[in-house]
C-alpha cells in the first residue's frame, strides 16, 4: 500500500498580493506556504503510515523552488517526493493542471491498495476542482470532503462533512480522497525529519517524462490546454473603518438610527 | 567566511517558529501566572525531537547541530522562557555531558531515556554554600565496594522536581580539592534520593527550580560519569555549553520584547501620533536591533566554534556576557516605551523583563563571565 498527496504551494494569504500586468497572480514576488487543506491531507498520509507503515509519496506541480515545500513535507515524515516542472506546463488552469498531475500519478503507478489524497481546495484559486479532475481522469472513486478516514484492508470509509450534515461512504482501493480542515490537526516538522529530509528521494518530472501519457498533449496541458481565462486579478479595496457607538441610553439608539437612515439600511 | 544558516537550520527556526506561535505563545502567560510546569509542551517537544536535538542519531537523537540548538532555545524563548529554560537545561547540562563523557553503556541507556524515552533531564552541581566557586560543595559520594553512597543537598536545580535523571557533582576525594570531584548519573528512582523545596522565583515560574537531597543515595558503580575526579572538568566543560544555551534564551527573550514593542509603539497613540513616530522611541528600537544582531552573531558563532571542535569557552562566555546584559536591559526598555501598561501582566514584556534577570545569573553570573573571558584574554 502507499498514499500519494498532491500538493500546492499557494501565496501566504498574511502578506501583499502581487499582480502581473496580464492580470494573473506575481507568484514569484509573494512569499508561499503550503495549502492548508493539502497539510490536512499529508497528516492524513502520515497517519495511515504511523498505522500500517505504508510509504507516502508527496506531488506537487510547480517551478523548481517549489523544492523547498517538498523537502518540507519530506521533514514532516513523508518518505518520497516527485516535483512536476516544465515550461510546457505553465498557465495551467484546473483542468490542465489535473491532466498533468492525473499523468504524473500514472508515472508513479497506482495499485490496488493505493489511496490519492488531496486537501479540498487551494487558498488562492478556490475551485475545489483538482482533485476530483484527477479521480475522473485516473478512473478511480472519490470522496470529497472527508473529515474521517478509516481503510480496513481495501476497504476505505470516509465520513463527509457536507453544510447539512454528515455523510458515510464506504468504497474500495485505489481511491482519491479530499481532506478539510476538520479531518486532523497536521503534525509539525521535526527535527529528525529536518536532518532526514535532504537525504530522501525527490524526482523530477518534466515535459519528456509525462510526454507518453495519453492525457498529456500540447493543446491539453499549459496556458494552450486551458479552458478558463482569467480577465482580471485584484486585491478588492478595504472596507473603510468602522463606527463604533457607545452607550445603552435613547440618545445612542436616535444616533444609531439616524446613521442606518442616512444610509437608506432602514 | 559565511554569515548564512545552513538549510537545515533555517527549517529549525521555521519549525520551532511555527511551533511557539501555536503552542507556546498562547499558554505563555498561564504558564507564567499559575507557575505551571508546560508538561504537555515539553512531552511535544520530545514527539519533534527538540528534547535530545544534539544527541546522535545512533543513540536515538536526531543528530542536530549546535547552531540548530541554539535556534531552538532562541525560537521558544521569544514567547516563553521558561520552555526554552527547561529545553536549554536538558539538552545542554544533561545531554550534553553523557554525550561528551559517558561510556557507550551509558551513552545508549540514557540517551535512549532522554530522547525517545520522554524523560527529562537536569543538572545538580550548585550548593548552599557553593555557588560560583563550586570548588566548595559539601556533598559526597562514597565507594562502598559494589556501589556509591551520596550524601548532601543541590540547590536552584533547573527541572528538579519533574526530571528522571541528574548529572551530579560530588566529592569522592575532599583532600584533593577541585580534582577531587566526580560526577555522576543519578536517577530519581534510585533510593534516597528525594526532591526538596520547590524555589519561589522573580521570573521563569513555568521553569520547575529545586533543591534536591541524597540521604544515603545507592548509585549504581557503573554510573561514575567520566572517570573518578574528573567532575570539575566535566562540569566546567558542560556549563560551556550551556553557556550559548543561555544566551540563546537571551536572545529569544530580547527578541521577543522587541516584537511587543515594535507592535505596541505603532498602535500606542499619544500627543495625536504613534510614539512610534517619536525620535525617543526610535533611537531605543535601533539600539534594540544593533543589540539583537550582535547578541546573534556571538551566540552562534561560539555555538559554530563549539560545533567544529575548535576551544570555545571564550566565545560562549562573551555571548552569554553580551546577550544577557542586553536582555536585561532591553526588556526594561520595553516596559519603559509600554508605559503604566508595561508594568501590568496585560502586556507579556513585564513577565520577560523579570524572566531576564536569571539570565544574568545562572550557569555563571555575569562577573563570573568577565573571570573566564579575561583570564582567557590576560593569560595566567
Amino acid at each position: 500500500m502507499k498514499v500519494i498527496v498532491c500538493v500546492k504551494q499557494v501565496p501566504d494569504t498574511s502578506g501583499k498580493v502581487a499582480v502581473k500586468p496580464d492580470g494573473t497572480l506575481d507568484r514569484a514576488s509573494m512569499a508561499t506556504i503550503i495549502n492548508p487543506d493539502d497539510k490536512n491531507a499529508i497528516e492524513a498520509a502520515l497517519a495511515l503510515k504511523d498505522e500500517t507503515g505504508c510509504k507516502t509519496i508527496v506531488v506537487t506541480m510547480g517551478p523548481p523552488p517549489a523544492e523547498g515545500m517538498l523537502r518540507e513535507i519530506m521533514a514532516m515524515g513523508v518518505d518520497e517526493a516527485v516535483l512536476v516542472s516544465g515550461r510546457e506546463f505553465g498557465g495551467s488552469d484546473t483542468f490542465a493542471t489535473s491532466q498533468i498531475l492525473a499523468a504524473a500519478i500514472n508515472k508513479i503507478g497506482i495499485e490496488d491498495d493505493d489511496i490519492v489524497l488531496c486537501g479540498r481546495q487551494a487558498i488562492d484559486g478556490d475551485t475545489a476542482q483538482v482533485g476530483p479532475q484527477i479521480a475522473e481522469k485516473l478512473g478511480l472513486p472519490q470522496i470529497t470532503y472527508a473529515a474521517d478516514i478509516k481503510v480496513e484492508g481495501r476497504e476505505v470509509t470516509v465520513k463527509r462533512m457536507l453544510e447539512d450534515g454528515y455523510m458515510t461512504i464506504k468504497t474500495q482501493t485505489p481511491c482519491l480522497i479530499t481532506a478539510i480542515k476538520e479531518l486532523n490537526t497536521p503534525r509539525y516538522m521535526s527535527v529528525g525529519g529536518i536532518f532526514d529530509c535532504y537525504n530522501k528521494p525527490m524526482s523530477v518530472f518534466d515535459f519528456n517524462t509525462l510526454k507518453d501519457d495519453p492525457l498529456i498533449e500540447l493543446d491539453t496541458i499549459g496556458l494552450k490546454g486551458s479552458p478558463t481565462n482569467i480577465f482580471a486579478s485584484f486585491t478588492p479595496p478595504q472596507k473603510g473603518q468602522g463606527e463604533m457607538l457607545e452607550g445603552a441610553d435613547q440618545k445612542t439608539v436616535d444616533v444609531l438610527v439616524d446613521k442606518l437612515l442616512a444610509k437608506h439600511i432602514i | 567566511m559565511d554569515f548564512n544558516l545552513t538549510k537545515e537550520q533555517e527549517l529549525v527556526r521555521k519549525a520551532l517558529a511555527e511551533f511557539t506561535e501555536a503552542e507556546v505563545k498562547p499558554i505563555a502567560a498561564d504558564t507564567d501566572r499559575n507557575s505551571e510546569y508546560p508538561k504537555d509542551t515539553i512531552d511535544q517537544l520530545f514527539r519533534y525531537g527538540v528534547m535530545g536535538m544534539c544527541v546522535p542519531k545512533q543513540y536515538g537523537g536526531p543528530g542536530a547541530d549546535d547552531v540548530s540548538c541554539a535556534i531552538a532555545v532562541e525560537e521558544l524563548s521569544k514567547q516563553c522562557a521558561s520552555t526554552g529554560d527547561i529545553v536549554a537545561t536538558h539538552n545542554g547540562l544533561c545531554c550534553g555531558p553523557i554525550i561528551n563523557f559517558g561510556t557507550e553503556e551509558q551513552k545508549k541507556k540514557y540517551l535512549g531515556m532522554l530522547t525517545t524515552g520522554g524523560k527529562v533531564g537536569a543538572f545538580a552541581l550548585t550548593e548552599p554554600d557553593a555557588g560560583s566557586d563550586a570548588s566548595k560543595g559539601t556533598t559526597v559520594c562514597e565507594d562502598c565496594g559494589d556501589h556509591w553512597k551520596m550524601n548532601g543537598s543541590k540547590i536552584f536545580i533547573t527541572n528538579g522536581y519533574v526530571a528522571d535523571v541528574f548529572v551530579v557533582f560530588a566529592m569522592t576525594d575532599k583532600s584533593k580539592g577541585t580534582k577531587g570531584i566526580s560526577a555522576f548519573i543519578v536517577e530519581s528512582s534510585f533510593p534516597g534520593f528525594s526532591v526538596g523545596r520547590h524555589e519561589v522565583k522573580m521570573g521563569l515560574h513555568g521553569s520547575p527550580t529545586a533543591e534536591i537531597v541524597f540521604e544515603d543515595c545507592i548509585i549504581p558503580k557503573e554510573n561514575l560519569l567520566g572517570k573518578l575526579g574528573q567532575g570539575f572538568k566535566i562540569a566546567m566543560n558542560t556549563l560551556d555549553g550551556g553557556r550559548i544555551g543561555i544566551a540563546a534564551q537571551s536572545l529569544g527573550i530580547l527578541e521577543g520584547a522587541m516584537e511587543e514593542t515594535i507592535n505596541f509603539t505603532k498602535a500606542r497613540v499619544q500627543f495625536g501620533r504613534p510614539i512610534s513616530k517619536f525620535q525617543n522611541t526610535q533611537f531605543v528600537i535601533a539600539d534594540m536591533e544593533v543589540a539583537r544582531n550582535a547578541a546573534r552573531l556571538l551566540t552562534y558563532s561560539a555555538a559554530a566554534a563549539k560545533g567544529e571542535g575548535k576551544r570555545f569557552t571564550k566565545d560562549a562566555a562573551m555571548a552569554k556576557l553580551f546577550a544577557s546584559e542586553a536582555c536585561m536591559k532591553y526588556t526594561t526598555k520595553a516596559v519603559q516605551l509600554h508605559g503604566g501598561y508595561g508594568y501590568t501582566n496585560d502586556y507579556p514584556v513585564e513577565r520577560m523583563m523579570r524572566d531576564a534577570k536569571i539570565t544574568e545569573l545562572y550557569e555563571g553570573t555575569s562577573e563570573i563571565q568577565r573571570v573566564v573571558i579575561s583570564g582567557n584574554v590576560l593569560g595566567k
